[in-house]
């Protein structure tokens, strides 16, 4: 847990950092499978670094995306996590079970009419991220990070993933439930989570040792 | 039954064509034909083709039978069933026949009660007699018009397939002979079959609405669609008989396609908003437009733990005596150690039949044509006369296929069809079809009442009980009613009871009492009503002292079951049998429950196989014994229990509960009131049908009450708990 | 108020319907095909499914604006198919249904497992079929007319 004053600093320092550095972008593919990736040059200090982690890992660990990011065989639903309600099951690829798969409700859009949250590809994050316990439990900040950086040697598919993957997106524009409410929205923005992981990443991805 | 036969004019008949022989007593069975081909030997007369509503057997030209059914078909195979017995006393060919709900009237009416209607697991039992009889008689007047053609004797003659066979080889199609039958006097005594001579009875014949059921086809009541026709959605208050004090419905009636807004009663004395349109979607969302003021000023705030504060301290003190057998004080005389103090807790439970209730009216000033899935055509199509300002003859009440019922669609004051008749009245001459959304079913009360039970048992030294003392906490569904004249004496509501007041068990020293509190929640009887909850009582505690007395579970029944419970012991020891095998080769983790209880005359006799996944019981499998004495059709008897058996799990599932906080009920669809799924299902499930000459009693409801205690004592076997409180939230 | 082209059952079909209008209720209503059923309005139970894009779909929570040019296949139109027409020769063989009033939903279902899983084990019978509500209670049998439809195309 980042106490708030060094948060602060941090923060405020990241902001410099930011708008220093120059980053190509790599290939878009899923994380951590394009080998061709540029490496990325290691910017920043570790504290900077570990701080933007800290920022990504609140998002990461918020509903909105956390509900798909699941160690078992179903995804959670609402502000409480609940079991997915109707019995949907994970399936051997990530989208449900014939007759049960996502798309069986999930359109490529949000159905504010209907309040069925919607994406291109909805789906389950597959279980190598998942970012819980087989209980329900969010993991800690450390093991989040180590379970991304086992994934990804550098980081860079991590960021593309956080700039365009659709459901992503989503998460920042999740859409009213059926009683016209809006779904509760991630700490940062879209931009400010890219930004975060973008320091994250520059920073060598360093991971915090104890929690 | 003495019965007069009276011939209708001949000039009638041949003008209208049908006959007509009604028996004056109170069993009321009425004989019809109707033929819509050309009656030879008319002068002069137009060819009528009339189908008057009184018919039971139509034969078409084209050699169909049209058998008019007088239940709802909700799923229970009724529209299968009665019309075999018709069509075997007929000699029928069974691949003609057509079964019809038969529309509201006199002749339709419950030969027992007095009343159209589907419930009590009554329609064999009922009507089994009524008709058998009227198969016979329409064959009987066939053959006579044979014989007489031929000019030979009936007894000559033999009939099979829709065909009667005389000497020589001659032979006549049922459809050829019908005018002719028209003729005939209707026989007053009928020779009914042998069963030895039954094609149909007794035989597993499959149903005959399959397949518009399966292809899309098969219209319900939600599915009607007039000409003109608007849909209506009502905003009811959220608690129950709460009025609109104020209501802005500007933007609900911006909505393109609502047509009207407008303020109806509604039932405990409420009111609520219709909100008419052109269709539902538009309805729904200009409903949701409505900005309502209620005023809840003075009324009654149901909370659920309220009421269970208050039903517990209620079953701590005797109440209106049910049962008073032995010695009253029987119980001060056995030690603690041998005694057995119990309560128990059941939630209200919501029906949630599959097609959400609905009702279309046309209402034409000095008439009215009504579309219902009913399972109360006389009763509704009353209420709906008192709306509209009409007596029942000026009602044309249509029964339309049902999609469940469970006894959601039998509501004594018919508070569904009264809401339709309101607004139907507005638009004369247009036809309006009120759907109640699956959030206003869950919501909209007429629940199994809340109960509460405490039971204090004595055990004698042979562990077998001699004392039990019992109180029974809940509301009374028919108080109110007109039918609480039928179940209420001496301030008990027999349904509250049924199960334990008139358990089978030898309990020599028995005190049954029973508080009836009065609570603003509508109620209603649920798929076996009181047996609900009394039978789960009854079986768990019957466990409980089986485990006491180290017995068998099955051979503590035996032993303490009355010599006279024949429906019991038989269905136990088939059970016995028929699950032997498996009870004695369960896997690990696994445990084998026990139960039985008669209810509606028909004994059943259960063992279920559970084990525990997802800290859910998952039953791997069900075995049924089922004495329910003639068997019409063992394949709906079949299915009714296998479905039956899943169904029943309802009670246990952890969402299997409708709760009320400060008035409001918290629960409004399936994500809160959650029934069974596939998963939460038994597995498989067989079904042993105990061969019987007796007469048949129900199978719609008898599937339900054994199920949810058996499971319940297979989980006590693994866990070493008792379960007293459902639903079933932690095992 | 938006008019949207929807190819049903193979048919060019036309409806004007507020865009939030759920595809279930354009069928219904607009198009006057009552097979698929209005049993819940939240995908809590199934009786709505038909087929969009070959997918089995709640069209309950589908927004017509979102159909696009995506297929639909409803319970009236599923017998055309050879795994149609063998489930439902199943489920009336079998003597599936009583009420009925879910079974359109539980046959498209049925339909979107054999196609995709043609041996289904007990499992994938459960998984797949794991969200339709039958309050009858008729699972037994529709599984067991599932595993006979299976037989019946292999």
């Amino acid at each position: 847990m980042v106490h708030r004053s060094t948060a602060m600093l941090r923060r405020f320092f990241i902001l410099i950092l930011v708008g220093c550095a120059a980053w190509s972008a790599a290939s878009p593919g899923a994380l951590g499978q394009d080998t061709a990736t540029k490496e990325v040059p290691v910017q920043g200090s570790r504290e900077a670094g570990l701080a933007a982690w800290e920022r990504v890992y609140s998002v990461l660990t918020h509903p909105r995306c956390i509900n798909c990011h699941t160690a078992t065989n179903y995804p959670q639903q609402g502000d409480d996590r609940h079991r997915h309600l109707f019995n949907v099951v994970r399936g051997p690829e990530d989208k449900g079970v014939p007759a049960l798969n996502c798309a069986t409700c999930h359109q490529g859009a949000n159905a504010d009419s209907t309040g069925v949250p919607g994406a291109p590809n909805w789906r389950l994050a597959p279980l190598s991220m998942k970012w819980q316990s087989p209980d329900d439990r969010i993991l800690s900040s450390a093991q989040v990070c180590r379970s991304l950086t086992n994934r990804a040697k550098n980081g860079s598919g991590i960021l593309d993933h956080h700039e365009k993957e659709s459901l992503v997106l989503w998460a920042f524009q999740p859409g009213r439930r059926r009683d016209g409410s809006a779904r509760s929205l991630p700490p940062l923005t879209h931009d400010e989570l890219v930004a975060a992981t973008r320091v994250w990443v520059e920073a060598g991805t360093p991971c915090p040792q104890n929690h | 039954m003495a019965a007069t036969t009276s011939i209708v004019n001949e000039s009638n008949l041949s003008r209208r064509s049908f006959l007509r022989v009604s028996a004056t007593a109170a069993g009321g069975l009425l004989v019809s034909l109707y033929f819509d081909f050309p009656l030879a030997g008319q002068e002069g007369q137009p060819r009528a083709k009339v189908y008057p509503p009184d018919a039971f057997v139509h034969i078409k030209p084209d050699g169909k039978i049209i058998i008019q059914v007088n239940r709802l078909e909700f799923g229970q195979g009724v529209q299968t069933s009665l019309p075999m017995l018709l069509a075997d006393e007929m000699d029928a060919d069974w691949s003609q026949v057509v079964a019809e709900l038969a529309p509201a009237a006199d002749e339709y009416k419950d030969p027992l009660f007095g009343i159209q209607m589907v419930g009590g697991s009554g329609s064999i039992a009922h009507s089994f007699q009524q008709y058998r009889e009227l198969g016979a008689r329409t064959r009987a007047m066939l053959v006579a018009a044979a014989a007489q053609q031929w000019k030979v004797r009936p007894e000559q003659c033999r009939t099979e397939a829709s065909v009667v066979y005389g000497p020589g080889g001659v032979s006549a199609k049922y459809s050829d002979l019908a005018e002719a039958a028209a003729h005939v006097p209707v026989p007053e005594a009928v020779t009914l079959k042998s069963s030895a001579d039954f094609r149909l009875v007794g035989h597993k014949i499959r149903r005959l609405d399959s397949r518009p059921k399966c292809d899309g086809s098969q219209k319900f009541g939600l599915d009607l669609d007039l000409p003109g026709m608007k849909v209506a959605v009502v905003a009811h208050p959220p608690i129950f008989g709460a009025a609109p004090k104020s209501v802005d419905d500007k933007a609900a009636r911006s909505v393109p396609g609502v047509v009207d807004v407008f303020e109806i009663p509604v039932s405990r004395k409420g009111r609520g908003i219709a909100v008419v349109a052109d269709k539902f979607w538009t309805a729904k969302m200009a409903r949701e437009r409505l900005q309502i003021d209620w005023d809840f000023s003075g009324i009654e705030r149901p909370d659920t733990s309220q009421l269970r504060e208050k039903y517990k301290e209620l079953a701590g003190t005797p109440g209106n005596v049910a049962v008073a057998r032995g010695k009253e004080n029987a119980l001060d005389g056995i030690a603690s150690g041998n005694r057995i103090v119990a309560e128990y807790e059941f939630p209200y439970l919501a029906h949630t039949p599959m097609e959400p209730l609905n009702t279309t009216i046309r209402f034409d000033g000095d008439r009215a044509e009504v579309w219902a899935g009913s399972q109360f055509q006389t009763v509704d199509q009353a209420a709906i006369g008192q709306v509209l300002g009409l007596t029942p003859p000026q009602i044309t009440f249509h029964t339309e296929m049902a999609g469940g019922g469970f006894g959601r669609r039998a509501v004594p004051d018919s508070h569904v069809q009264r809401e339709a008749a309101a607004i139907a009245k507005r638009f004369t001459g247009t036809p309006v079809k009120l759907i109640w959304s699956r959030e206003d079913d869950v919501q909209g009360g007429y629940y199994r009442p809340m109960h509460a039970h405490r039971v204090e048992i004595g055990i004698g030294a042979d562990g077998m009980p001699i004392a039990w003392r019992h109180v029974v906490v809940g509301q009374s569904i028919t108080a109110g009613t007109p039918f609480e004249a039928y179940t209420t004496k001496n301030g008990v509501d027999e349904t509250a009871v049924e199960g334990v007041g008139d358990t089978h068990y030898e309990i020599p020293n028995f005190l049954v009492t029973v508080h009836h509190p009065t609570v603003s929640v509508p109620v209603l009887w649920f798929r076996s009503v009181g047996h609900t909850h009394t039978a789960f009582v009854m079986e768990t505690l019957i466990d409980e002292l089986a485990i006491r007395a180290k017995m068998d579970p099955i051979a503590y029944r035996r032993k303490l079951l009355k010599p006279d419970a024949k429906k019991l012991l038989g269905t136990l020891a088939v059970m016995e049998k028929e699950s032997a095998a498996w009870r004695s080769n369960l896997p690990v983790g696994h445990a084998a429950g026990i139960s039985c209880h008669e209810s509606f005359d028909t004994g059943v006799a259960c063992a279920v196989d559970v084990s525990i996944v997802d800290d859910r019981p998952k039953i791997h499998r069900v075995t049924l014994a089922v004495d329910c004495g003639v068997a019409v059709n063992p394949l709906t008897i079949e299915s009714q229990f296998q479905a039956g058996a899943c169904f029943a799990v309802s009670q246990l599932m952890a969402k299997g509960a409708i709760t009320l906080k400060d008035g409001y009920v918290e629960q409004s669809n399936f994500d809160g009131y959650t029934p069974p799924y596939i998963v939460d299902a038994p597995t498989a499930v067989d079904v042993h049908i105990v061969p019987s000459s007796e007469k048949p009693s129900g199978c719609g409801e008898p599937p339900v009450p054994v199920i949810s205690p058996a499971v319940v004592n297979a989980l006590s076997r693994l866990t070493g708990k008792r379960y007293r409180t459902l639903p079933l939230m932690i095992l | 108020m938006e008019t949207y082209k929807l190819t049903v059952n193979g048919q060019a079909k036309e409806v004007t319907v507020d865009p939030g209008t759920p595809l279930l209720w354009a069928l219904r209503e607009d198009l006057k095909m009552t097979g698929t059923k209005y049993g819940c309005g939240i995908s809590a139970c199934g009786a709505c499914t038909v087929h969009l894009g070959g997918i089995a779909t709640r069209s309950c929570v589908v927004p017509v604006s979102l159909v696009g040019d995506r297929p639909i296949v409803t319970i009236e139109g599923i017998g055309q198919d050879p795994v149609g027409r063998a489930v439902q020769n199943a489920w009336v063989l079998e003597d599936v249904v009583q009420c009925g009033y879910c079974q359109s939903g539980q046959i498209m279902s049925a339909v979107a497992l054999l196609k995709r899983t043609p041996r289904p084990t007990d499992t994938n019978i459960e998984e797949s079929m794991g969200g339709n509500i039958c309050r009858c209670g008729t699972y037994v049998r529709i599984r067991e007319a599932i595993k006979s439809a299976a037989q019946q195309l292999t």
